[in-house]
């Protein structure tokens, strides 16, 4: 089967802007420095790291928000890297994203039905029925009230604007969604019933997801496989299960450790991997393995080879000395 | 920070010249022949050509320029034999209206031109910065509400309309502040005089940049009372005085440096109006005089002068700032 | 045991032109030193603005503050509801101390680490620059920042997260406070730097026998490090106990919801998760009865009360187990086996 998206040593960097006082370039930010994955049709892949490792990056290059620095990127098997911003306007129906500020993203002069009818206006499609039927028929399918689509953004809650968010990224029936953060900015109880508003519409449509994540339980629960970013680089990709019952990359392994749970007594015997120190910078990420200032298994080697992902089991791992 | 200083005057060279390079050019497109500008309405051609090359006229365009230019550094001779002078470095050209060497007028108008930002600067610093504080403190209390109406009106008057009232009821009607008949006083001579001589150009100049300086500071500071660091600094059991004082607004008036340098700077270009209707011999007043006079010379030199004190300022307000804030500076 | 803080009753009101906004509704709790409280609830739930109102950090002018909150320090109790000014001045920072939730935007951003920990070690104990300046370097020290003697004289610009963090627990710890209210201290960071941060609260509250008062909304953070846990909810509190019986033994149905909310590192498989349906209640307008009532999924199976019409009230079911439902305890108890934590069975 070909797979839906498949990237291709991808990469992305950031040239850096000139401050107030110095005015050299003073180098690239390597967001996303080579990383290649595939997802299959009807796939979740969940895209975990901590701030700054490239993961959100890596969604907006993917749907080329960005043009990506080199690299691949195959949508539907088509090579759509070089693929102009005026000619991605036909792929736009079939991939969508979904941003994480159910606040900032929504336009708050627009009434909701004109935020989610913009995808049918953009790509000059008219739905059976007419634009404002099917708008009503999105808005009660992702649990929002038909009646409310006159309303502008700011009379409604953080997690139904980010229904809103949803519905306008799903009326074209989209084959690949990048969701970026969709639930971070909730509070429980609500990012719960959103994630199974994602979960239900996935079944219903078929549809592939890219959830990008910090939380590792909502990725945990949402995701088929799950890719593990570290300073822009793929340290681990493998089947949810595997990844999170036996991680094989230290780093994979000290997140999960990192992790609290709600169940103190899992808390008061588990023993917990402290990494030491603090992310290096994506201008100047240390040699050989990315990892290694911060690994408690680190060798000569791994400060001049880099590893390559490899496979163990079902897993992919990057290290050389794997768990 | 020493390179970085370097390389911005360096900057600023360039600046000037291409103002310079600009000012020349524009004054080659006009359809007057400076030469015939030198004497009164009944020129002879036999004078007009002399003039022509007493004064260089009759060099090529790029000569001309380059003898301005070099004229800055080393100073600049006209004529020959018994009619031949020297304005002496730094020469900005000589006036053939006023037959006086540029940089000699200059340094007659720009004591007065000084004076008055000066003071106008510290009045309307201590009073829009003052009352916005007051402001700001007493949020929504009458004090608020008077400060507001004081920007309202500030800002809405015309500086030509603040200065006429002033003018009518303190000198002309109630003789407070008596007519001044003298002409420029420096500070050094006469300080009281000197105060008197310019109280009024400076309430005028000071009354709509205080009002706009109120309202800065009033939001600034509101605005930097809700920043979560504001909030630390009260938890730290600081006293009230030393939260605002230290912590506030230090914050809230660092950008105010930019503001008070930049409008500086503007004003030492010369305060046309405020110098014009108090009868300021200051740099505004010699500029406008030279527009109307085609004092080709004088607007040459005062257009080049006012770019210079912008360029310089900027500089100087970046390097405040610099020290002001720690995160320009280090980066 | 020693008492730090005991707060009753207290009501905090903002007016405003469409209402009053109860943002916290009688709550009572306390606080012993060496044990970690824990507040949780999800925004709104009024768990900040009582951390604030502790330390009179709230806008006073613009606040009702009703009820009591004693803070007892070795001169004897001192009500911040009611004392002066001066009197609350003198309490912040040497009995209590707090850390806030955003570490980037909590630090002057115009001095440096040293002059801004030097005046809150000052502003208490009038010590010498000197002797200031080297007790900045032992707290940095002390709360793991490299070179401290170097990066002492350093802007917070050029910190990391976590660091800045950091530096906030040295800063608020300097005066050797028995009270420490940390609100949301670790949402901002990453994971790795969270369990940094966690760990490092850990070790200087048993080195200092502090008492924390935690503000989050992370079920986890906690399941890790509280003792007591009081669960908020629009304004009150719905759930007091200890931290086995509110995620072993939950008895209010909001406390159930939230357990079952939130996705588990350690697989519950990948079945729907059982969300809480609605939203909260606006607290301008707060129902007359139970707040949670039209949320409430037990709220049909009451008998002999109206979740709509009277409010219940918080019932001590267990010794030092509180819950406020007028559901009957015995179902109550079957309900909550079914939504408590999996390593409870363990």
């Amino acid at each position: 089967m070909t797979p839906i998206v498949k990237v291709e040593n991808l990469t992305k960097h950031f040239p850096i802007k000139k401050n107030a006082l110095a005015r050299r370039a003073a180098g690239n930010v390597k967001a996303v420095d080579g990383i290649s994955f595939e997802i299959a049709p009807g796939e979740t892949l969940g895209m975990v790291g901590e701030s700054g490792c490239g993961k959100t990056t890596a969604g907006r290059t993917i749907i080329k928000l960005y043009e990506p620095t080199g690299g691949k990127i195959f949508f539907e098997g088509e090579d759509i890297t070089k693929v102009s911003p005026a000619a991605m306007r036909s792929y736009r129906s079939k991939m969508q994203i979904i941003f994480q500020d159910p606040f900032s993203s929504l336009n708050p002069r627009h009434t909701i039905g004109r935020i989610i009818a913009a995808p049918f206006e953009i790509q000059n499609i008219t739905p059976e029925g007419g634009v404002k039927r099917a708008v009503q028929t999105l808005m009660e399918r992702v649990g929002l009230n038909p009646e409310h689509y006159n309303r502008f953004p700011h009379e409604f809650s953080g997690g139904q604007r980010q229904r809103i968010g949803i519905a306008r990224s799903i009326a074209l029936k989209p084959k690949f969604i990048v969701a970026d953060e969709p639930v971070s900015a909730l509070d429980v109880s609500i990012q719960a019933q959103i994630i199974n508003l994602l979960d239900d519409l996935q079944t219903e449509f078929g549809m592939s997801f890219l959830f990008i994540a910090h939380d590792l339980s909502v990725v945990q629960h949402i995701s088929d496989r799950v890719a593990v970013m570290y300073l822009g680089k793929i340290m681990e990709i493998a089947p949810t299960t595997d990844l999170y019952a036996a991680p094989h990359h230290p780093y994979t392994k000290a997140l999960l450790s990192a992790v609290p749970v709600p169940d103190p007594n899992t808390e008061r015997t588990r023993e917990r991997i402290l990494l030491h120190g603090d992310l290096p910078s994506p201008m100047n990420p240390p040699s050989g393995c990315v990892f290694n200032t911060r690994c408690w298994k680190a060798q000569d080697r791994c400060r001049i080879d880099e590893p390559e992902l490899l496979q163990i089991g079902a897993s992919s791992v990057a290290c050389h000395f794997p768990e | 920070m020493i390179s970085y200083i370097a390389r911005r005057l360096m900057y600023a060279a360039v600046i000037l010249l291409l103002v310079s390079i600009a000012v020349y050019a524009i004054f080659q497109f006009l359809p007057f022949d400076p030469a015939a500008l030198t004497c009164g309405k009944n020129c002879r051609p036999n004078l007009i050509a002399a003039n022509r090359v007493r004064l260089g006229f009759d060099k090529p365009v790029w000569e001309q320029y380059w003898l301005f230019l070099t004229g800055i550094f080393v100073g600049r001779d006209y004529g020959v034999g018994s009619a031949a002078f020297t304005c002496p470095a730094p020469s900005l050209g000589y006036s053939f209206r006023q037959n006086a060497c540029v940089t000699d007028l200059i340094k007659q108008a720009l004591p007065v031109t000084l004076s008055l930002a000066i003071g106008a600067l510290i009045l309307w610093l201590i009073v829009g910065i003052g009352l916005g504080i007051l402001a700001a403190r007493f949020k929504d209390s009458p004090i608020d509400t008077g400060s507001t109406v004081f920007v309202l009106i500030g800002t809405s008057l015309p500086t030509f309309v603040t200065g006429l009232l002033l003018l009518i009821y303190l000198t002309l009607k109630n003789n407070i502040i008596p007519l001044n008949f003298d002409g420029y006083i420096s500070i050094f001579d006469n300080p009281a005089k000197f105060f008197i001589y310019f109280l009024l150009p400076w309430i005028t100049l000071a009354f709509s940049f205080s009002a706009i300086y109120t309202r800065y500071t009033r939001s600034a500071v509101i605005e930097t009372s809700g920043e979560d660091y504001i909030r630390t600094a009260w938890a730290k059991g600081l006293k009230s005085k030393v939260v605002l004082r230290k912590h506030t607004l230090r914050a809230a008036l660092a950008p105010l440096t930019t503001m008070a340098g930049l409008d500086f700077a503007g004003l030492l270009g010369g305060a046309i109006l405020t110098e014009t209707i108090f009868d300021l011999p200051g740099l505004g007043r010699m500029s406008l005089k030279a527009v109307n006079d085609f004092d080709l010379p004088v607007v040459l030199a005062t257009t080049l002068l006012a770019a210079a004190i912008v360029v310089i300022m900027n500089l100087v307000v970046d390097l405040l700032y610099a020290v002001l804030d720690p995160r320009v500076r280090v980066g | 045991m020693t008492r730090l803080l005991d707060i009753n009753d207290l009501h905090v009101t903002f007016p405003t032109e469409d209402g009053d906004v109860k943002a916290v509704d009688g709550i009572s709790l306390t606080l012993d030193a060496g044990e970690t409280v824990a507040i949780v609830g999800e925004s709104g739930s009024g768990k900040t603005v009582t951390s604030l109102s502790v330390l009179g950090l709230h806008n006073r002018k613009r606040t009702r503050l009703n009820g009591e909150i004693l803070v007892h320090t070795e001169a004897g109790a001192v009500d911040v509801v009611s004392c002066s000014d001066e009197e609350l001045r003198k309490l912040r920072g040497s009995a209590v101390a707090m850390i806030f939730q955003d570490p980037m935007s909590s630090l002057h951003p115009y001095y440096s680490i040293g002059n801004q920990l030097a005046e809150a070690y000052r502003v208490v104990s009038k010590a010498s620059k000197k002797d200031a300046l080297k007790r900045c370097v032992e707290m940095l020290d002390l709360v793991g920042i490299p070179e401290p003697q170097k990066r002492v004289k350093e802007y917070p610009h050029q910190f990391s997260g976590g660091m800045r963090q950091r530096v906030m627990i040295a800063m608020a710890l300097i005066n050797n406070p028995r009270i420490l209210i940390a609100d949301e201290p670790t949402t901002a960071l990453d994971v790795t730097v969270q369990a940094q941060i966690l760990t490092l609260l850990k070790e200087l509250q048993r080195e200092f026998n502090m008492g924390i008062l935690l503000i989050t909304h992370d079920l986890g953070v906690v399941a890790e490090v509280a003792d007591r846990v009081n669960v908020m909810y629009a304004g009150k509190v719905v759930e007091r106990g200890s931290v086995d019986d509110i995620y072993y033994r939950p008895l209010a149905p909001y406390t159930m919801g939230l357990l079952s909310s939130i996705p588990s590192v350690y697989g519950k498989g990948t079945g729907r998760l059982s969300a809480i349906p609605g939203q909260p209640p606006s607290l301008i307008s707060l129902p007359e009865g139970c707040s949670f009532a039209s949320r409430c999924s037990f709220a049909s199976q009451v008998v002999g009360a109206s979740c709509a019409t009277d409010a219940p009230h918080l019932i001590e079911d267990e010794p030092g187990h509180f819950a406020r439902c007028h559901l009957a305890l015995a179902d109550r108890r079957t309900a909550g086996a079914k939504f408590a934590a999996k390593g409870g069975n363990a």
